[in-house]
């Protein structure tokens, strides 16, 4: 199949190669936690909720000199094609919430939070590719909400390599297309990278292009999410009557 | 701007399934003429000063492609909603589109009109996705014409009558193609048009003027959904429709669900369907099957009986398929045999355009209008065509290229259009043209693009060539290259020195053809869509522009030449102990010939060091091809034949059969032990993206015809394995010498093709070669006319660290593709070498009638097939004349005889027959070489 048209330059869907899907955040979603927020890339929406930092639940699990960080990644029943019911903790989703929850410690200022716990719920609503970027995205918009200390804002975005094209922020057709897949999760600010996946073999020059493709998208977020959040801090402001 | 496309969908379990799909319209697609003011034009492609532009429909496209393929017609915008309709209707149209649009000389422009924010249009309630696609036409055309102002005219190309009245009320302007091109006023433009008999266009002229006479000649093709589920429930079965090479109206469809070959008789059983059809076949009733085994020879020279009548949709007679003799002797019960069946419908048709000449006819009175002529193609089991001309004197003694559009039931044949003119009949350069058109090769000159990546020339060894950290410098060896005499493409070259503890040094060195043709650059392109060199009799069209073949690439002798080694270590015994793989610098110090090498190797005097060194090999290569027979390795026969060609004519002087010596055996058991080396190793380094070389063992059905042949001479063949059936093949010895050989030539014709493939594809159990009895085989030896070796010196490279992988190894859809495009174009290659010797065995025997011995390979109820081994030939013999349908020959169907009712008269299978050759043309311009019996 062709992803990238070779007449016109297109993808399917009618992005080039380097274009990102419609991105769309929102803070403040569910009322009860600390922190939350939705995240939308194109079709793929996710939704993000904060609690902590507070006590830590379970006493074995506290950590003396800084904050456990918890997360779960959940896909709703719903949220593909097929209501298929999917049971919890599986593999997938295991490896997920390990995944989302290195990211965000990494920004995470747990050292000024000792003997307290942050728990991140993600839950996606709705998958079309790179259900993992947007999470981290929704996640750093919430934790930014509950007013977590953090060094930076953290933001992914995937890019692959199909049809000798590198591709920015693939959806579900170009991701089951079976190529190469890199996840990338960077701090927006310090320019450093706190999440790097593939599970495919790439020659490493072509991967160096994809990769840089991939930061490219995570500074585009990184820019709209600062956006989301001045947006979100003047209307507070407003409230305020400051 | 977002828009969403939902759809439905059945997913492959038969679940129905909902997709959503984003859809994003753009702002920045422009619109391609150069004159533009609000676009950027650093793209465009349509011409400055155009002051009409184009728009095509999806059906023009698919009808017209040989009238867009002229030079005349150009300008013209390709909307994304025709191309993506043309590639789901016919890909192979789709190809030809797609060439047109990214050919730098022709001007046509893609527009995506489906993610311009301002053609974009949603499909409405109860619309149909046809309705919808139309209207999206129509919108960009509209919007061509608002944004392009009235100095440009913009025309909508359309043959649908509805399409194009709406065009008109909604203010564009539009044309059918007919008009479009009686307006250029170019009146040979005219016959490339495709009449459409469809209700599209002027229903009142096709119309026929006796629409009383109008007579269904076959019956309806069956409608899709009631194929499908024909299909789902088996009433139906589907295959790929062959015709009988030796009768146009038989032909087989070989269908999985009943797991045998469904015979098809007739033209009306056959029902429109071409050779390489995919059908849907019903079986008839079992008292209508016919003896499937006592199939006769015929000839379409019965056509010439017919009365053709040559406007269309005149009324013809029911198609004539009665001519096949009912072998009802009695002794045959009618209902044995295989399943007969008829077509009922055609699930995809492979048309393509044939070659061939008119059917010679008079010059209608007043030249001047438009003549209806029958095409005839030169390959037999094409039917004819009817196609319109208006330059009949121009074509009648020319050899053509017509398409076929359209075979409606009511008309006998198919109608058609002429594409081109290849040159006069009977001239030996278009023959030869013809079948090279017909095999689908490329011969083209090489563009500018090619040539310019090719090196300097003159071209030299450098020492930086030599400096560079992997290429070892051997030209201190004594290396030597063996080939066919005046091969000037000489990529392989041999040396072999004796060390100190007894055993040699053997290397093969392979031209480094990599160095020059890079991954990725156009000349590596075209080399991958040529895929191979091909072989006629007189003439050679290359894979590699000729200063690469002849020249740099070119293992001459006294010249430094780079390559790529594979170097042994054998014992005397030839025992590998070690094998090593370089880059290398070699200087060949002789090129021979095979009769030089023999002659030098059995000439006792010649004592000299190079002489030594062949005698060494040789030896050795007895022992390794002692120990590939061993293993179960074949030997196989082919009827090849060799020409001697005068050198000034160009006509064939003498045939012969190619006689292979000790010294080829000798270079071909080093280049198997080289290609087998290197495919071991290179799929230990890429054990998913190699591509190797396989041969599939042959099911006992394909070796059906030999054990029946073998069993009818007392010959008892075993083929439980590739080893048993050798070794059978050795002791298979008959009364004559040429016995053993005549044997071998049919278990050949049992085999399998051996095909490409790369090694993700398949589980490693499937990878082996039956035919060498190797576990592993590639192509690694003749890179500068096989694009497959040129892979694979990409892979050994990377193997070794030398080079990096291009990342096309790492698609695997695409290597299989590429797999697939070489197993074509090396089938292609061969039939037209195979076509090629034909065509100069007829321009030989045209002049020399000859009497010769010739040898039954196939016994038929009217007649058999023999094989002339002088030759090479082979072909029919008839026992009753033309037209004589008294069946008094009998077949006996276990000894493979026929014998003549009431006498004692019998020819059996393999026998000797004398015959006599002579060139006779039965039909104008398709002579053919007749074989009749003494």
């Amino acid at each position: 199949m062709e992803y990238v048209d070779s007449l016109t330059g297109f993808r399917l869907d009618g992005r080039r190669p380097n274009d990102m899907r419609q991105i769309r955040g929102e803070i403040g979603v569910v009322a009860k936690a600390d922190g939350s927020a939705l995240f939308e890339m194109g079709n793929t929406k996710v939704i993000a909720a904060v609690y902590g930092p507070r006590e830590v639940q379970n006493r074995s699990q506290q950590v003396n000199n800084q904050a456990l960080v918890r997360c779960e990644y959940s896909m709703a029943n719903f949220s593909t094609g097929d209501r298929a019911r999917r049971p919890k903790g599986d593999r997938r989703s295991t490896e997920i919430s390990l995944v989302i929850r290195q990211t965000m410690e990494a920004c995470i200022l747990t050292h000024l939070m000792p003997r307290s716990q942050i728990d991140i719920f993600v839950q996606v609503l709705q998958a079309d590719g790179g259900t993992r970027s947007a999470c981290i995205n929704a996640a750093t918009l919430a934790l930014a909400d509950a007013g977590i200390p953090m060094c930076d804002i953290v933001t992914s975005c995937s890019a692959g390599y199909l049809s000798s094209t590198p591709l920015l922020d693939l959806n579900y057709i170009e991701d089951s297309a079976g190529g190469p897949d890199v996840t990338v999760g960077i701090l927006a600010k310090m320019d450093k990278v706190t999440l790097l996946q593939m599970d495919a073999k790439l020659p490493m020059d072509i991967f160096e292009n994809v990769m840089q493709l991939a930061i490219e998208g995570c500074k585009a977020i990184a820019q709209y999410i600062r956006g989301v959040l001045l947006e979100n801090t003047k209307q507070l402001e407003c409230r305020r009557g400051v | 701007m977002l828009q969403s496309k939902s759809f439905v969908k059945k997913t492959r379990q038969g679940r129905v399934v909902k997709v959503v799909r984003e859809h994003y319209l753009r702002d920045d697609i422009y619109c391609g003429a150069p004159s533009c003011k609000t676009c950027d034009t650093s793209a465009a492609r349509l011409s400055t000063s155009a002051s009409t532009i184009l728009i095509v429909d999806t059906n023009v496209v698919l009808n017209q492609i040989d009238l867009l393929e002229n030079p005349a017609v150009d300008d013209v915008v390709v909307l994304s909603v025709v191309l993506e309709e043309v590639r789901n209707k016919n890909l192979a149209v789709y190809n030809r589109l797609k060439a047109l649009c990214t050919n730098s000389l022709r001007k046509y422009f893609v527009f995506s009109n489906e993610h311009h924010k301002d053609t974009y249009v949603k499909e409405m309630v109860g619309e149909s996705p046809n309705d919808r696609n139309d209207r999206a036409i129509r919108v960009a055309a509209r919007w061509y014409q608002s944004h392009l102002g009235v100095n440009t005219q913009v025309l909508l190309i359309t043959n649908d009558r509805e399409n194009k009245r709406r065009a008109i009320e909604e203010g564009i302007s539009a044309e059918t193609v007919e008009s479009y091109v009686r307006s250029l006023g170019k009146p040979d433009l005219l016959d490339l048009v495709v009449l459409s008999s469809s209700a599209d266009v002027s229903m009142e002229d096709v119309e026929d003027l006796r629409p009383s006479k109008k007579k269904v000649i076959y019956s309806e093709h069956k409608p899709m959904s009631e194929i499908t589920s024909g299909l789902l429930h088996g009433v139906y079965h589907q295959g790929k429709l062959r015709v009988n090479r030796y009768n146009p109206f038989e032909a087989y469809v070989g269908s999985e669900s009943i797991g045998d070959e469904i015979v098809i008789y007739g033209r009306s059983n056959m029902n429109r369907a071409f050779d390489g059809d995919i059908v849907a076949v019903e079986l008839l009733p079992q008292d209508q099957w016919r003896d499937g085994k006592s199939m006769i020879i015929a000839d379409d020279e019965d056509d010439e009986e017919e009365d053709v009548h040559l406007v269309p949709s005149s009324a013809d007679d029911a198609p004539r398929n009665e001519n096949l003799v009912q072998p009802t002797t009695g002794s045959v019960p009618p209902v044995s045999g295989r399943p007969a069946g008829r077509v009922v419908g055609i699930i995809k048709r492979n048309w393509h355009s044939y070659c061939g000449s008119l059917e010679p006819m008079p010059m209608p009175a007043g030249n001047a209008g438009v003549a209806h002529a029958l095409f005839v193609s030169k390959d037999r089991r094409i039917p004819k065509i009817r196609i319109q001309t208006r330059q009949l004197g121009n074509l009648l003694d020319k050899r053509i290229i017509v398409a076929v559009d359209t075979w409606d039931c009511l008309s006998r044949y198919p109608s058609g259009h002429y594409v081109r003119t290849i040159g006069e009949i009977g001239d030996r350069d278009t023959e030869s043209e013809v079948l090279l058109i017909e095999n689908d090769i490329n011969t083209r000159p090489f563009s500018s693009q090619v040539l310019a990546c090719l090196p300097p020339f003159p071209w030299s060894l450098s020492s930086e060539d030599l400096a560079k950290a992997n290429r070892e410098d051997l030209r201190h060896l004594r290396v030597f290259s063996v080939d066919p005499p005046g091969c000037k493409d000489i990529d392989d070259a041999l040396h072999c020195m004796p060390l100190a503890n007894g055993n040699f040094e053997v290397g093969v060195h392979i031209a480094d053809v990599t160095n020059f043709v890079l991954a990725g650059t156009p000349l590596d392109e075209e080399a991958s869509q040529r895929g191979t060199s091909v072989y006629l009799v007189e003439r050679r069209i290359d894979m590699l522009p000729k200063p690469l073949t002849e020249d740099i690439c070119s293992l001459r002798s006294d010249v430094e030449r780079l390559a790529f080694s594979v170097i042994w270590e054998m014992t005397p015994d030839t025992e590998i102990i070690s094998t090593r793989y370089t880059k290398s610098a070699i200087k060949s110090c002789a090129a021979l010939s095979y009769v030089e090498a023999q002659a030098r190797m059995d000439d006792s005097r010649m004592m000299d060091p190079l002489t030594t060194d062949l005698r060494n090999l040789n030896s050795l290569a007895k022992i390794m091809r002692l120990r590939r027979i061993e293993r179960g390795a074949l030997t196989l026969a082919s009827p090849e034949v060799k020409f001697q060609i005068d050198t000034e004519t160009h006509d064939p002087l003498d045939i012969g059969m190619y006689q292979i010596r000790e010294a080829n055996q000798m270079i071909e058991e080093f280049m198997l032990a080289a290609n087998v080396s290197v495919a071991e190793k290179i799929l230990r380094h890429f054990p998913l993206c190699s591509l190797l070389r396989r041969h599939p063992s042959p099911t006992k059905e394909m070796l059906e015809p030999l054990l029946q042949t073998a069993a009818a001479v007392g010959l008892d063949l075993d083929v439980s394995s590739s080893k048993a059936l050798a070794d059978s093949l050795d002791r298979a010895v008959g009364d004559d010498p040429y016995f053993n050989k005549l044997i071998r030539i049919l278990a050949t014709r049992c085999m399998t093709q051996a095909v490409y493939f790369a090694s993700g594809d398949l589980s490693p159990s499937e990878f082996s070669h039956y035919g060498l009895a190797a576990r592993l085989y590639t192509h690694f030896t003749s890179p500068i006319r096989r694009y497959a070796d040129v892979i694979v010196h990409r892979l050994l490279a990377a193997a070794l660290g030398i080079a990096k992988l291009p990342p096309i190894f790492l698609d695997g859809p695409q290597l299989t593709g590429i797999a697939d495009n070489l197993n074509n174009r090396h089938r292609n290659a061969q039939m037209a070498s195979r076509a090629s010797v034909e065509l100069h065995t007829l321009i030989y025997f045209k002049k020399r009638p000859t009497d010769t011995q010739g040898r039954i390979v196939k016994i038929k109820s009217n007649g058999f097939i023999v094989f002339v081994p002088k030759f090479g030939i082979e072909g029919p013999v008839y026992l009753v004349p033309k037209g004589d349908k008294r069946a008094d020959w009998v077949v006996d169907e276990a000894h493979q005889r026929v014998t003549k009712a009431g006498s004692n008269i019998t020819y059996g299978i393999l026998q000797t027959v004398r015959i006599h050759m002579e060139v006779v043309e039965p039909q104008p311009n398709r002579p053919k070489l007749e074989l009749t019996l003494i």
